[in-house]
């Protein structure tokens, strides 16, 4: 055997020492950030393949990035959505607004009206965009930094807070994380902690929909860190067996908590070419790039409805805030990278649009801000009379044991009997309810 | 289902099924009746499933209603769980219990807790149907029994028939919950009942008065436990299989045990359980599963909790050991005649 040495050493001695590669950011705090190595297209110059097309024409798309607006404030290329100014003023508007919540919220949990709450700052796009793109009705199985699907879809914001505080109000009757809402009035489901697992459901749905002959598509959101989940793997195989109308949306915000995306194997090639291997269409896409995000959902959209199949996008953005209340960014990475990512920041990007075809302003654009700060200040005071975490205006304890089945088995019964005791031995008065 | 696998009748006018048949005449049933039944999973499409348990189905009902899957059990139920949502009742069969960790995530994590956690607007009214435990030779892969598993978790609920006629109306309750159900298929009485001796071959259900199966819709409650045999010496808690087994092994020592058969784990039938127990004062369980944690060990403690007052020895655990399923020497592992002998030896002596 040509391994085994003459000298008498082990078998192996003889071969080249192994090495683990441990994936590590370009910059860490204190360094300077260089985005040189990122190829950022210049846009218009993506071609854009008819939605009936075979899914390998798009492999050249999954590794290149998909662009619209360019530096001149101007759309370009066949990407190009064509929206009216109105359109364009009303994405503007959502994504105002749900920076706007995003800030009022923020202050929320560090005022401890509440224990968490997540940003979107920096991703508006990806999701006010998209859900624009899609039909109001269109299923979509939400990560949790879709707070701008909600938004756009006119869900009061009052019953947004309202979950996030968990208070009597809350429609969830306090039993989720804030930010995980549900609202199957607009088509809105159910969001989970555990990652990724609402590829697979999205896709369940979307063939659920074609086994009834429907017109209802399905789409789903998930983070790049989550694409390492088993759930992404057997999502996009049951897709592409089914040919299953649903759009996976992957936000690239180039963060899972503090582990870059070179965790979830960025570093050898790009999320959106994951749809090579399983034979559907993908897309990468400029995420700050309104127009770019628009274009391509409603490509996919336009696909998922003609029984054209899936499409799995990448959209790449980057996660200005931290993770969530409870992450501290500057631990782990360049406070630089912010502040020179070059792919701009979405919502300013599309008021410069706006503004260079003459159908915005700057002091329209503040009137803008300060009517979405009104409006949230608004809602949360109306929420608040509903009582904010920890402060007493929960839901009913009895209700704890609801909804577990669809009627109470004799366990429960027992157990729900004991929580009544309980309240009764503590506060013999009979409050808190 | 096709004429060649039905059990000939014994009398005119007198349908007799193996537990299969049933459970292929439960699925039959429910898919005429309801358009939004669907049946998946690996190999249940034009082949009707490794043990023939969907045989038939997809020709009948075509191939939208009854189709094969990828091998993918964390798919399987994560795309259930979204054809519940939209309003689909699914019926995935994972093809061997042992392989249903994969998909455990979605079923602990999502279907469980669906209805909780979006305080009902969305729900998953699937039925996961599984061939469970040993007597097949089937190896550490092919014979695990993991309801225990199932019955921790907040949200399932756990239905395990023993006999033809019970498959049937169980599954067909099941299939009709609005709850998530894991209704695990006793694999070795599938064609017929088993006594415990690995040298004898199963018992065809011919015979059997619970072989009997009307024509049909008719349906058993979930959390209804049956009392297979009233007696006052003492009684047996037992699912599946052991049911069976433990039934045998009191009629041949002679010992008047009433055997009690769970049907369903999670509901528990306490009531019944309860009133036997304090009847005859003596507390026998007998599960294949592992011993530490199995669900005997909950049963021992209700029993405990409930009817210490009235027990005149300590409640026997019957299981599997504590170790995986040995293929060679599946027969030594089995709680079989011997340990289940020597359990109600101890029992009475008291």
């Amino acid at each position: 055997m040509g391994d085994q040495p003459e000298n008498g050493q082990k078998v192996g001695d003889n071969r080249p020492s192994l090495k683990l590669h441990v994936p590590e950011p370009k910059f860490r705090p204190g360094d300077t950030v260089d985005y040189s190595h990122l190829a950022v297209t210049k846009p218009g110059e993506q071609p854009r393949p008819d939605e009936a097309c075979a899914p390998v024409e798009t492999n050249p798309l999954t590794v290149d990035l998909v662009r619209v607006l360019g530096d001149d404030d101007k759309a370009h290329g066949p990407w190009d959505p064509r929206l009216s100014p109105d359109q364009l003023r009303a994405i503007l508007s959502d994504m105002a607004l749900v920076r706007a919540f995003d800030e009022r919220m923020y202050r929320g949990q560090r005022q401890g009206k509440t224990s968490f709450y997540m940003k979107c700052t920096g991703e508006e796009a990806t999701s006010v965009a998209a859900a624009h793109a899609l039909a109001s009705d269109d299923m979509v199985f939400p990560s949790y930094r879709q707070q701008g699907i909600l938004i756009a879809r006119g869900y009061p914001l009052t019953e947004m807070i309202n979950q996030i505080y968990s208070n009597r109000a809350d429609k969830l009757k306090g039993r989720q994380l804030p930010i995980m809402y549900s609202s199957r009035e607009h088509s809105f489901f159910s969001i989970s902690g555990n990652l990724a697992t609402q590829l697979p459901q999205a896709t369940g749905f979307a063939m659920a929909s074609a086994i009834k002959g429907d017109s209802q598509i399905a789409a789903t959101w998930v983070g790049e860190g989550s694409t390492a989940e088993g759930d992404f793997h057997s999502a996009l195989t049951f897709a592409a067996v089914y040919n299953a109308p649903v759009i996976f949306n992957v936000i690239n915000n180039q963060w899972a908590i503090s582990s870059f995306s070179g965790f979830a194997g960025a570093e050898r090639t790009t999320f959106a070419a994951r749809a090579v291997g399983y034979g559907i269409a993908g897309l990468r896409v400029d995420g700050n790039d309104v127009l770019a995000v628009y274009a391509a959902q409603r490509w996919a959209a336009e696909r998922a409805r003609t029984n054209n199949g899936p499409t799995l996008i990448e959209y790449f953005t980057y996660r200005a805030e931290g993770h969530s209340t409870s992450d501290d960014p500057s631990a782990y990475r360049s406070a630089q990278e912010r502040e020179e990512w070059p792919l701009g920041d979405p919502i300013n990007r599309l008021k410069k649009h706006l503004i260079a075809l003459g159908e915005w302003d700057e002091a329209r654009h503040e009137a803008l801000d300060a009517e979405c700060v009104d409006r949230v200040k608004k809602a949360t005071k109306e929420a608040e009379k509903n009582g904010i975490l920890g402060h007493g205006l929960h839901h009913p304890f009895r209700t704890m044991f609801e909804d577990v089945y669809e009627e109470l088995p004799w366990h429960l019964k027992e157990q729900a009997e004991q929580a009544v005791h309980e309240r009764e031995v503590k506060f013999p008065g009979g409050l808190p309810k | 289902m096709s004429a060649d696998l039905k059990t000939e009748t014994a009398e005119a006018g007198e349908r007799r099924f193996n537990m299969i048949e049933a459970i292929n005449d439960a699925l039959d049933i429910m898919l005429e009746r309801d358009s939004d039944t669907i049946i998946m999973g690996e190999d249940v499409g034009y082949f009707g499933g490794v043990f023939r348990a969907t045989a038939g189905l997809q020709e009948k009902y075509g191939k939208t209603r009854v189709f094969d899957t990828p091998i993918s059990e964390c798919g399987i139920i994560g795309v259930a769980v979204g054809m519940g949502a939209y309003g689909l009742r699914p019926i995935p069969e994972i093809q061997f219990a042992d392989y249903i960790y994969p998909g455990l995530d979605q079923l602990i994590s999502e279907a469980a807790r669906l209805r909780y956690r979006s305080a009902g607007e969305y729900i998953a009214p699937m039925t996961v149907r599984s061939p469970f435990g040993g007597g097949i030779f089937g190896g550490q892969t092919h014979s695990q029994s993991p309801e225990a598993i199932f019955s921790h978790v907040a949200g399932l609920k756990t239905v395990i028939p023993s006999t033809p006629y019970d498959a049937k109306g169980l599954l067909i309750s099941a299939i009709e919950d609005n709850d998530p159900v894991i209704f695990f298929e006793p694999k070795r009485i599938y064609n017929g009942t088993f006594d415990g001796y690995y040298d004898k071959p199963v018992q065809p259900w011919k015979k059997h008065k619970d072989s009997v199966v009307p024509e049909g819709y008719y349906k058993i409650p979930l959390g209804k436990a049956r009392i297979v045999t009233e007696g006052e010496a003492m009684t047996v808690l037992a699912y599946g299989t052991m049911v069976h087994v433990a039934e045998a092994v009191c009629r041949e020592k002679g010992v008047d045990a009433e055997v009690i058969d769970l049907r369903s784990i999670v509901p528990v039938d306490i009531e019944t359980i309860e009133a036997s127990v304090r009847k005859t004062g003596r507390c026998m369980i007998v599960h294949e599963a592992t011993r530490t944690t199995g669900f005997g060990a909950e049963l021992s403690a209700l029993v405990q909790e409930r009817c210490f007052y009235h027990l005149e020895a300590p409640i026997e655990r019957v299981t599997g050991f504590d170790t995986p399923y040995p293929h060679s020497l599946e027969w030594a592992y089995f709680p079989g005649p011997v340990r289940i002998g020597e359990a109600i030896d101890r029992l009475l002596k008291e």
